[in-house]
Protein backbone atom coordinates (compact mmCIF):
# COMPACT_ATOMS: atom_id res chain seq x y z
CA UNK A 1 0.00 0.00 0.00
CA UNK A 2 1.06 3.19 -0.77
CA UNK A 3 -0.20 6.30 0.84
CA UNK A 4 0.53 9.67 -0.67
CA UNK A 5 -0.32 12.30 2.03
CA UNK A 6 -0.56 16.19 1.33
CA UNK A 7 2.08 18.37 2.48
CA UNK A 8 -0.02 21.22 3.04
CA UNK A 9 -2.36 18.68 5.38
CA UNK A 10 0.37 17.65 7.93
CA UNK A 11 1.07 19.61 11.40
CA UNK A 12 3.21 22.71 10.97
CA UNK A 13 3.86 21.92 7.04
CA UNK A 14 6.80 21.59 5.06
CA UNK A 15 10.19 21.40 7.07
CA UNK A 16 8.41 20.04 10.34
CA UNK A 17 9.84 17.42 11.88
CA UNK A 18 6.49 15.50 12.56
CA UNK A 19 6.50 13.23 9.54
CA UNK A 20 9.53 12.19 7.21
CA UNK A 21 9.59 12.73 3.35
CA UNK A 22 9.49 9.17 2.81
CA UNK A 23 8.57 5.95 5.32
CA UNK A 24 9.05 2.49 3.71
CA UNK A 25 7.75 -0.54 6.06
CA UNK A 26 8.43 -3.71 5.71
CA UNK A 27 8.50 -3.53 1.95
CA UNK A 28 8.56 -7.16 -0.07
CA UNK A 29 8.95 -6.93 -4.28
CA UNK A 30 10.13 -9.31 -6.20
CA UNK A 31 9.92 -10.24 -10.00
CA UNK A 32 9.45 -13.96 -11.03
CA UNK A 33 9.96 -15.25 -7.58
CA UNK A 34 13.04 -13.45 -7.20
CA UNK A 35 13.05 -11.39 -4.39
CA UNK A 36 14.27 -7.98 -4.78
CA UNK A 37 13.42 -6.49 -1.22
CA UNK A 38 12.76 -8.68 1.40
CA UNK A 39 10.82 -6.67 4.63
CA UNK A 40 12.49 -3.60 3.30
CA UNK A 41 12.52 -1.00 5.61
CA UNK A 42 13.60 3.20 5.11
CA UNK A 43 12.90 6.79 6.09
CA UNK A 44 14.15 9.81 4.34
CA UNK A 45 13.87 12.89 6.63
CA UNK A 46 12.89 15.36 4.85
CA UNK A 47 15.37 18.31 3.08
CA UNK A 48 17.59 14.68 2.96
CA UNK A 49 19.64 14.08 -0.29
CA UNK A 50 19.63 10.50 -0.32
CA UNK A 51 22.45 8.86 -2.24
CA UNK A 52 21.62 5.29 -3.37
CA UNK A 53 24.58 3.56 -5.11
CA UNK A 54 24.95 -0.21 -6.32
CA UNK A 55 25.69 -1.94 -9.38
CA UNK A 56 23.56 -2.53 -11.99
CA UNK A 57 20.18 -4.61 -11.38
CA UNK A 58 20.53 -4.80 -7.93
CA UNK A 59 16.65 -2.49 -7.15
CA UNK A 60 18.29 0.92 -6.80
CA UNK A 61 15.64 1.86 -9.93
CA UNK A 62 12.71 -0.85 -8.41
CA UNK A 63 13.23 1.05 -5.49
CA UNK A 64 12.12 4.65 -6.94
CA UNK A 65 9.32 2.71 -9.12
CA UNK A 66 7.61 1.82 -5.98
CA UNK A 67 8.17 4.62 -4.19
CA UNK A 68 6.63 6.61 -7.52
CA UNK A 69 3.72 4.14 -7.68
CA UNK A 70 4.90 2.91 -10.65
CA UNK A 71 5.11 -0.81 -9.53
CA UNK A 72 2.54 -2.09 -6.79
CA UNK A 73 4.67 -3.55 -3.80
CA UNK A 74 3.78 -6.87 -2.76
CA UNK A 75 3.57 -6.38 1.46
CA UNK A 76 4.62 -3.37 3.42
CA UNK A 77 3.83 0.23 3.24
CA UNK A 78 5.34 3.25 1.60
CA UNK A 79 4.68 6.55 2.81
CA UNK A 80 4.95 9.43 1.02
CA UNK A 81 4.50 13.12 2.30
CA UNK A 82 3.32 15.20 -0.74
CA UNK A 83 3.70 15.96 -4.22
CA UNK A 84 6.46 13.49 -5.84
CA UNK A 85 8.79 14.07 -9.04
CA UNK A 86 10.52 11.56 -11.16
CA UNK A 87 13.40 12.58 -13.10
CA UNK A 88 14.22 9.35 -15.41
CA UNK A 89 17.61 7.76 -17.00
CA UNK A 90 16.41 8.89 -20.33
CA UNK A 91 14.92 12.26 -21.01
CA UNK A 92 11.41 10.54 -21.94
CA UNK A 93 10.11 13.94 -23.98
CA UNK A 94 7.07 13.23 -25.48
CA UNK A 95 8.45 13.93 -28.80
CA UNK A 96 5.40 15.58 -30.35
CA UNK A 97 5.32 18.63 -27.73
CA UNK A 98 7.96 21.53 -27.72
CA UNK A 99 10.29 22.07 -24.75
CA UNK A 100 7.61 24.36 -23.69
CA UNK A 101 4.65 22.04 -23.86
CA UNK A 102 6.81 19.35 -22.85
CA UNK A 103 7.23 21.46 -19.34
CA UNK A 104 3.48 22.38 -19.50
CA UNK A 105 2.10 19.22 -20.02
CA UNK A 106 3.07 18.48 -16.35
CA UNK A 107 1.15 21.71 -15.24
CA UNK A 108 -2.05 21.41 -13.54
CA UNK A 109 -3.05 24.84 -12.85
CA UNK A 110 -2.54 28.61 -14.17
CA UNK A 111 0.16 28.94 -10.54
CA UNK A 112 2.53 25.87 -12.18
CA UNK A 113 1.39 27.33 -15.78
CA UNK A 114 3.29 30.46 -14.71
CA UNK A 115 6.43 29.13 -13.53
CA UNK A 116 7.10 27.13 -17.12
CA UNK A 117 9.35 30.36 -18.16
CA UNK A 118 10.87 30.35 -14.71
CA UNK A 119 12.10 26.49 -15.02
CA UNK A 120 13.27 26.51 -18.46
CA UNK A 121 15.38 29.91 -17.32
CA UNK A 122 16.51 28.06 -14.42
CA UNK A 123 17.99 24.72 -16.49
CA UNK A 124 19.42 27.17 -18.88
CA UNK A 125 16.48 26.03 -21.95
CA UNK A 126 14.92 29.95 -22.50
CA UNK A 127 16.13 29.83 -25.72
CA UNK A 128 15.43 26.49 -26.98
CA UNK A 129 11.75 26.76 -25.48
CA UNK A 130 10.05 26.65 -29.03
CA UNK A 131 12.40 23.37 -29.72
CA UNK A 132 11.12 19.69 -30.54
CA UNK A 133 12.66 16.75 -28.72
CA UNK A 134 14.60 15.36 -31.58
CA UNK A 135 16.29 18.76 -32.19
CA UNK A 136 17.97 18.66 -28.69
CA UNK A 137 21.65 17.17 -27.58
CA UNK A 138 21.33 14.70 -24.69
CA UNK A 139 22.10 17.32 -22.22
CA UNK A 140 18.99 19.84 -23.17
CA UNK A 141 16.70 16.74 -23.08
CA UNK A 142 17.71 16.25 -20.01
CA UNK A 143 17.21 19.54 -18.60
CA UNK A 144 13.95 19.81 -20.38
CA UNK A 145 12.92 16.48 -18.17
CA UNK A 146 14.06 18.68 -15.33
CA UNK A 147 11.85 21.64 -15.70
CA UNK A 148 9.05 19.48 -16.08
CA UNK A 149 9.38 18.03 -13.15
CA UNK A 150 10.53 21.11 -11.24
CA UNK A 151 7.45 23.00 -12.47
CA UNK A 152 4.76 21.36 -9.77
CA UNK A 153 7.36 22.07 -6.66
CA UNK A 154 7.73 18.73 -6.12
CA UNK A 155 8.71 17.67 -2.60
CA UNK A 156 10.19 15.07 -3.22
CA UNK A 157 12.76 14.88 -6.41
CA UNK A 158 13.51 10.98 -7.41
CA UNK A 159 16.28 10.86 -9.17
CA UNK A 160 16.95 7.34 -11.26
CA UNK A 161 20.27 7.67 -12.79
CA UNK A 162 19.94 11.00 -14.00
CA UNK A 163 23.24 11.60 -15.70
CA UNK A 164 23.85 8.06 -17.11
CA UNK A 165 23.10 8.98 -20.39
CA UNK A 166 25.04 11.23 -21.05
CA UNK A 167 28.72 11.96 -22.30
CA UNK A 168 31.36 12.69 -19.91
CA UNK A 169 31.51 16.76 -20.24
CA UNK A 170 27.81 17.08 -20.45
CA UNK A 171 27.86 15.10 -17.32
CA UNK A 172 29.86 16.88 -14.83
CA UNK A 173 27.94 19.78 -16.45
CA UNK A 174 24.39 19.02 -15.38
CA UNK A 175 25.72 17.87 -12.16
CA UNK A 176 26.42 20.73 -10.91
CA UNK A 177 22.98 22.73 -12.20
CA UNK A 178 21.52 19.90 -10.31
CA UNK A 179 23.10 20.17 -7.28
CA UNK A 180 22.85 24.01 -7.20
CA UNK A 181 18.88 23.59 -8.40
CA UNK A 182 17.96 20.99 -5.50
CA UNK A 183 20.14 22.45 -3.15
CA UNK A 184 17.90 25.67 -4.45
CA UNK A 185 14.96 23.78 -3.75
CA UNK A 186 13.94 22.68 -0.06
CA UNK A 187 12.87 18.97 -1.81
CA UNK A 188 13.69 16.20 -0.19
CA UNK A 189 16.02 14.23 -3.19
CA UNK A 190 16.47 10.64 -3.65
CA UNK A 191 19.14 10.01 -6.47
CA UNK A 192 20.03 6.40 -7.49
CA UNK A 193 23.59 6.28 -9.25
CA UNK A 194 26.35 3.62 -9.98
CA UNK A 195 28.77 6.96 -10.06
CA UNK A 196 30.92 7.36 -6.70
CA UNK A 197 31.26 11.10 -7.30
CA UNK A 198 27.66 11.75 -8.42
CA UNK A 199 26.71 10.70 -5.07
CA UNK A 200 29.46 12.57 -3.38
CA UNK A 201 28.81 15.18 -5.25
CA UNK A 202 25.15 15.43 -4.80
CA UNK A 203 23.97 13.40 -1.55
CA UNK A 204 23.94 14.27 2.34
CA UNK A 205 22.97 10.63 2.99
CA UNK A 206 25.08 7.84 1.10
CA UNK A 207 23.31 4.18 1.10
CA UNK A 208 25.12 0.98 -0.36
CA UNK A 209 22.62 -1.48 -2.04
CA UNK A 210 23.69 -4.88 -2.65
CA UNK A 211 22.01 -7.84 -4.12
CA UNK A 212 21.43 -10.72 -1.95
CA UNK A 213 19.91 -14.22 -1.97
CA UNK A 214 16.89 -12.96 -0.31
CA UNK A 215 17.00 -9.64 -1.49
CA UNK A 216 18.71 -6.42 -1.56
CA UNK A 217 21.07 -5.39 1.28
CA UNK A 218 21.43 -1.83 2.36
CA UNK A 219 24.57 -0.73 4.20
CA UNK A 220 25.26 2.82 5.37
CA UNK A 221 29.17 2.60 4.94
CA UNK A 222 29.86 6.21 5.93
CA UNK A 223 28.05 9.38 7.43
CA UNK A 224 28.46 12.73 5.02
CA UNK A 225 30.83 14.17 7.51
CA UNK A 226 32.72 11.38 7.76
CA UNK A 227 35.76 13.00 7.21
CA UNK A 228 37.94 14.89 3.24
CA UNK A 229 35.84 13.36 0.54
CA UNK A 230 38.78 11.68 -0.24
CA UNK A 231 37.95 9.21 2.32
CA UNK A 232 34.35 9.01 1.89
CA UNK A 233 35.48 8.18 -1.77
CA UNK A 234 37.38 5.23 -0.68
CA UNK A 235 34.72 4.36 2.27
CA UNK A 236 31.90 4.12 -0.44
CA UNK A 237 34.19 2.25 -2.72
CA UNK A 238 34.90 -0.22 -0.39
CA UNK A 239 31.28 -0.82 0.50
CA UNK A 240 30.62 -1.10 -3.21
CA UNK A 241 33.47 -3.94 -3.47
CA UNK A 242 35.91 -2.06 -5.70
CA UNK A 243 39.21 -2.37 -4.37
CA UNK A 244 40.81 1.37 -5.37
CA UNK A 245 43.78 2.88 -5.40
CA UNK B 1 11.94 12.16 -63.81
CA UNK B 2 8.40 11.21 -62.09
CA UNK B 3 6.95 11.75 -66.06
CA UNK B 4 9.95 9.68 -67.84
CA UNK B 5 8.25 6.09 -67.60
CA UNK B 6 4.87 7.76 -67.92
CA UNK B 7 6.20 9.74 -70.90
CA UNK B 8 7.47 6.08 -72.32
CA UNK B 9 4.44 4.49 -72.05
CA UNK B 10 2.36 7.23 -74.14
CA UNK B 11 4.53 6.63 -76.62
CA UNK B 12 4.62 3.00 -76.70
CA UNK B 13 0.70 3.47 -76.56
CA UNK B 14 0.97 6.27 -79.73
CA UNK B 15 3.11 4.15 -81.64
CA UNK B 16 1.40 0.68 -81.18
CA UNK B 17 -2.38 2.37 -82.27
CA UNK B 18 -0.60 4.65 -85.05
CA UNK B 19 0.95 1.87 -86.53
CA UNK B 20 -2.35 -0.62 -86.41
CA UNK B 21 -0.82 -3.09 -84.64
CA UNK B 22 -3.62 -2.65 -82.08
CA UNK B 23 -7.21 -1.99 -83.02
CA UNK B 24 -9.52 0.71 -82.11
CA UNK B 25 -12.17 -1.86 -80.59
CA UNK B 26 -9.19 -3.55 -78.40
CA UNK B 27 -7.22 -0.15 -77.34
CA UNK B 28 -8.08 3.43 -78.14
CA UNK B 29 -5.49 5.59 -79.24
CA UNK B 30 -4.03 8.64 -76.99
CA UNK B 31 -5.73 11.07 -79.69
CA UNK B 32 -8.95 9.28 -79.54
CA UNK B 33 -8.83 9.33 -75.34
CA UNK B 34 -8.06 12.40 -75.47
CA UNK B 35 -11.21 13.41 -77.82
CA UNK B 36 -13.53 11.88 -75.62
CA UNK B 37 -11.99 13.28 -73.16
CA UNK B 38 -12.69 16.64 -74.24
CA UNK B 39 -16.16 15.54 -75.28
CA UNK B 40 -17.07 14.08 -71.71
CA UNK B 41 -15.64 17.20 -70.04
CA UNK B 42 -17.80 19.54 -72.66
CA UNK B 43 -21.04 17.48 -72.60
CA UNK B 44 -20.79 18.16 -68.58
CA UNK B 45 -20.53 13.99 -68.33
CA UNK B 46 -17.50 13.90 -67.09
CA UNK B 47 -17.78 15.93 -64.09
CA UNK B 48 -21.08 14.50 -63.34
CA UNK B 49 -19.32 11.24 -63.17
CA UNK B 50 -15.82 12.28 -61.43
CA UNK B 51 -18.36 14.38 -58.80
CA UNK B 52 -20.36 11.62 -57.96
CA UNK B 53 -17.47 8.99 -57.30
CA UNK B 54 -15.25 11.66 -55.63
CA UNK B 55 -18.79 12.31 -53.08
CA UNK B 56 -19.35 8.46 -52.31
CA UNK B 57 -15.42 8.06 -51.59
CA UNK B 58 -15.37 10.85 -49.42
CA UNK B 59 -18.46 10.10 -47.58
CA UNK B 60 -17.30 6.23 -47.33
CA UNK B 61 -13.93 7.20 -46.24
CA UNK B 62 -15.41 9.78 -43.33
CA UNK B 63 -17.58 7.16 -42.41
CA UNK B 64 -14.77 4.46 -41.91
CA UNK B 65 -12.95 6.77 -40.46
CA UNK B 66 -15.02 7.81 -37.57
CA UNK B 67 -16.07 4.60 -37.14
CA UNK B 68 -12.41 3.20 -36.85
CA UNK B 69 -11.19 6.08 -34.93
CA UNK B 70 -13.56 4.80 -32.42
CA UNK B 71 -13.07 1.67 -32.22
CA UNK B 72 -9.65 1.74 -32.86
CA UNK B 73 -8.86 4.10 -29.77
CA UNK B 74 -11.08 1.63 -27.93
CA UNK B 75 -9.32 -1.20 -28.52
CA UNK B 76 -6.27 0.03 -28.52
CA UNK B 77 -6.44 1.20 -24.86
CA UNK B 78 -8.26 -1.17 -23.33
CA UNK B 79 -7.86 -4.98 -23.16
CA UNK B 80 -11.30 -5.77 -22.11
CA UNK B 81 -12.48 -3.75 -25.50
CA UNK B 82 -9.46 -5.45 -27.53
CA UNK B 83 -10.90 -9.34 -25.99
CA UNK B 84 -14.04 -8.70 -26.56
CA UNK B 85 -14.14 -6.78 -30.31
CA UNK B 86 -10.85 -7.40 -32.10
CA UNK B 87 -11.36 -11.13 -32.61
CA UNK B 88 -14.88 -10.30 -34.40
CA UNK B 89 -13.51 -7.28 -36.40
CA UNK B 90 -10.79 -9.74 -37.56
CA UNK B 91 -12.82 -12.20 -38.72
CA UNK B 92 -14.70 -9.95 -40.77
CA UNK B 93 -11.71 -8.15 -41.94
CA UNK B 94 -10.80 -11.58 -43.55
CA UNK B 95 -13.77 -11.87 -45.87
CA UNK B 96 -13.23 -10.90 -49.46
CA UNK B 97 -14.74 -7.26 -50.34
CA UNK B 98 -16.88 -8.43 -53.11
CA UNK B 99 -18.77 -11.70 -50.59
CA UNK B 100 -20.50 -8.36 -49.06
CA UNK B 101 -22.16 -7.04 -52.65
CA UNK B 102 -25.20 -9.81 -51.99
CA UNK B 103 -25.70 -9.03 -48.52
CA UNK B 104 -25.58 -4.72 -49.19
CA UNK B 105 -27.54 -5.19 -51.77
CA UNK B 106 -30.15 -7.11 -50.25
CA UNK B 107 -30.53 -4.74 -46.89
CA UNK B 108 -29.45 -1.50 -48.76
CA UNK B 109 -30.61 -1.85 -52.19
CA UNK B 110 -28.39 -0.55 -55.41
CA UNK B 111 -28.94 3.20 -53.74
CA UNK B 112 -26.06 5.64 -52.67
CA UNK B 113 -26.02 4.22 -49.04
CA UNK B 114 -25.14 0.68 -50.33
CA UNK B 115 -22.45 2.04 -51.81
CA UNK B 116 -20.60 4.26 -49.31
CA UNK B 117 -21.35 1.30 -47.12
CA UNK B 118 -19.19 -1.12 -49.58
CA UNK B 119 -16.35 1.54 -49.85
CA UNK B 120 -16.39 2.27 -45.26
CA UNK B 121 -16.06 -1.50 -45.15
CA UNK B 122 -13.10 -1.13 -47.70
CA UNK B 123 -11.77 1.57 -45.98
CA UNK B 124 -12.17 0.73 -42.48
CA UNK B 125 -10.31 -1.88 -41.40
CA UNK B 126 -6.11 -0.37 -42.57
CA UNK B 127 -7.38 2.74 -40.11
CA UNK B 128 -8.36 0.07 -37.49
CA UNK B 129 -5.34 -2.41 -37.34
CA UNK B 130 -2.84 0.69 -38.02
CA UNK B 131 -4.42 2.98 -35.06
CA UNK B 132 -5.29 0.07 -32.40
CA UNK B 133 -2.00 -1.35 -33.34
CA UNK B 134 0.02 2.06 -33.06
CA UNK B 135 -1.49 2.75 -29.29
CA UNK B 136 -0.76 -0.71 -28.19
CA UNK B 137 3.06 -0.30 -29.34
CA UNK B 138 3.17 3.27 -27.58
CA UNK B 139 6.66 3.43 -25.40
CA UNK B 140 5.64 2.47 -22.13
CA UNK B 141 8.14 4.55 -21.32
CA UNK B 142 6.32 7.29 -22.01
CA UNK B 143 3.42 5.81 -20.37
CA UNK B 144 5.62 5.80 -17.26
CA UNK B 145 6.13 9.49 -17.13
CA UNK B 146 2.13 10.60 -17.54
CA UNK B 147 1.32 7.72 -14.65
CA UNK B 148 4.05 9.61 -12.53
CA UNK B 149 2.08 12.88 -13.38
CA UNK B 150 -0.84 11.40 -12.08
CA UNK B 151 -2.23 11.75 -15.90
CA UNK B 152 -4.69 8.33 -16.39
CA UNK B 153 -7.62 7.09 -17.79
CA UNK B 154 -9.39 9.31 -20.76
CA UNK B 155 -6.65 12.12 -20.49
CA UNK B 156 -3.97 9.34 -20.59
CA UNK B 157 -5.68 8.46 -23.58
CA UNK B 158 -6.09 12.01 -25.35
CA UNK B 159 -2.74 13.18 -24.02
CA UNK B 160 -0.42 10.48 -25.22
CA UNK B 161 -1.88 7.81 -26.46
CA UNK B 162 -2.82 9.29 -29.68
CA UNK B 163 -0.98 11.69 -29.96
CA UNK B 164 1.87 9.09 -30.29
CA UNK B 165 -0.35 6.98 -32.64
CA UNK B 166 -1.11 9.68 -35.02
CA UNK B 167 1.90 9.09 -37.14
CA UNK B 168 0.36 5.13 -37.30
CA UNK B 169 -2.86 6.50 -37.49
CA UNK B 170 -1.92 8.57 -40.60
CA UNK B 171 -0.26 5.69 -42.91
CA UNK B 172 -3.49 3.88 -41.70
CA UNK B 173 -5.78 6.60 -42.91
CA UNK B 174 -3.64 6.76 -46.16
CA UNK B 175 -3.51 3.02 -47.04
CA UNK B 176 -7.50 3.44 -45.91
CA UNK B 177 -8.41 5.89 -48.59
CA UNK B 178 -6.60 4.21 -51.33
CA UNK B 179 -8.89 1.10 -50.28
CA UNK B 180 -11.93 3.56 -50.67
CA UNK B 181 -11.17 4.01 -54.64
CA UNK B 182 -11.02 0.46 -55.10
CA UNK B 183 -14.23 -0.66 -53.17
CA UNK B 184 -15.54 2.30 -55.41
CA UNK B 185 -15.02 0.64 -58.29
CA UNK B 186 -16.39 -2.76 -57.29
CA UNK B 187 -19.50 -0.97 -55.82
CA UNK B 188 -20.20 1.41 -59.27
CA UNK B 189 -19.32 -1.83 -61.48
CA UNK B 190 -22.68 -3.44 -59.75
CA UNK B 191 -25.57 -0.98 -60.37
CA UNK B 192 -24.46 2.60 -60.80
CA UNK B 193 -26.30 5.48 -63.26
CA UNK B 194 -23.52 7.93 -62.91
CA UNK B 195 -19.23 7.65 -61.75
CA UNK B 196 -16.34 6.35 -63.23
CA UNK B 197 -17.78 2.54 -62.95
CA UNK B 198 -20.31 3.73 -64.83
CA UNK B 199 -18.41 4.79 -67.20
CA UNK B 200 -16.32 1.51 -67.30
CA UNK B 201 -19.84 -0.57 -67.74
CA UNK B 202 -20.88 2.05 -70.38
CA UNK B 203 -17.80 1.98 -72.33
CA UNK B 204 -17.74 -2.04 -72.02
CA UNK B 205 -21.29 -2.40 -73.12
CA UNK B 206 -21.15 0.13 -76.55
CA UNK B 207 -17.67 -1.05 -76.89
CA UNK B 208 -15.74 1.93 -76.66
CA UNK B 209 -11.95 1.34 -75.53
CA UNK B 210 -11.46 5.55 -75.62
CA UNK B 211 -14.38 5.64 -72.50
CA UNK B 212 -13.17 2.84 -71.16
CA UNK B 213 -9.50 4.49 -70.84
CA UNK B 214 -11.00 7.84 -69.58
CA UNK B 215 -12.49 6.22 -66.61
CA UNK B 216 -9.22 3.82 -66.39
CA UNK B 217 -6.80 7.09 -66.26
CA UNK B 218 -9.21 9.28 -64.22
CA UNK B 219 -9.26 6.60 -61.51
CA UNK B 220 -5.23 7.00 -61.45
CA UNK B 221 -5.25 10.09 -61.53
CA UNK B 222 -7.74 10.47 -58.34
CA UNK B 223 -6.17 7.98 -56.50
CA UNK B 224 -2.84 9.55 -56.73
CA UNK B 225 -3.96 12.58 -55.69
CA UNK B 226 -5.58 11.67 -52.97
CA UNK B 227 -2.10 9.89 -51.95
CA UNK B 228 -0.22 13.05 -52.53
CA UNK B 229 -2.59 14.57 -50.57
CA UNK B 230 -2.47 12.32 -47.43
CA UNK B 231 1.42 12.44 -47.40
CA UNK B 232 1.45 16.04 -47.09
CA UNK B 233 -1.36 15.96 -44.49
CA UNK B 234 1.30 13.28 -42.93
CA UNK B 235 4.83 15.60 -43.07
CA UNK B 236 2.58 18.39 -41.77
CA UNK B 237 1.15 16.75 -38.49
CA UNK B 238 4.09 14.49 -38.08
CA UNK B 239 7.08 16.47 -38.20
CA UNK B 240 8.21 15.66 -35.03
CA UNK B 241 8.76 12.53 -35.77
CA UNK B 242 12.45 11.57 -35.60
CA UNK B 243 12.77 9.59 -38.47
CA UNK B 244 13.44 10.03 -42.47
CA UNK B 245 10.92 11.81 -44.00
CA UNK B 246 8.38 9.84 -45.95
CA UNK B 247 9.14 9.70 -49.61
Amino acid sequence: MIAHTDAAGTAGGRGAPAEPAVRITGLTKGFGGQPVFTDFDLTVPRGERLAILGASGCGKSTLLRCIAGLEAPQAGTIAVAGEVGFVFQEPRLFPWLTVEKNVDFAARDAVERSRIGEVLALVGLTAARTKLPKELSGGMAQRATLARTLVRKPDLILLDEPLAALDALRRLELRAALREIVAASDATAILVTHDVDEAIDLGTRYLVFERAEGGVRASEPAAHNAGAPETLRKRLLAALGVKSA
Amino acid sequence: MTLILPGLLVMTWFALTASGAVKPYQFASPQAVWAEFGQLAASGALWVNLGASIERVAFGFAAALVLAVGLGALVGTSRLAERLIDPTLQAVRAVPSLAWVPLILLWLGIGETAKITLIAIGAFFPIYVSLASGIRNVDRKLIDVARVLGVRGPALALRVLVPAALPQLLIGARIGLTQAWLFLVAAELLASTKGLGFLLTEGQQISRTDEILVAVLLFALCGKLSETGMRRIERRLVAWTDTLPAS
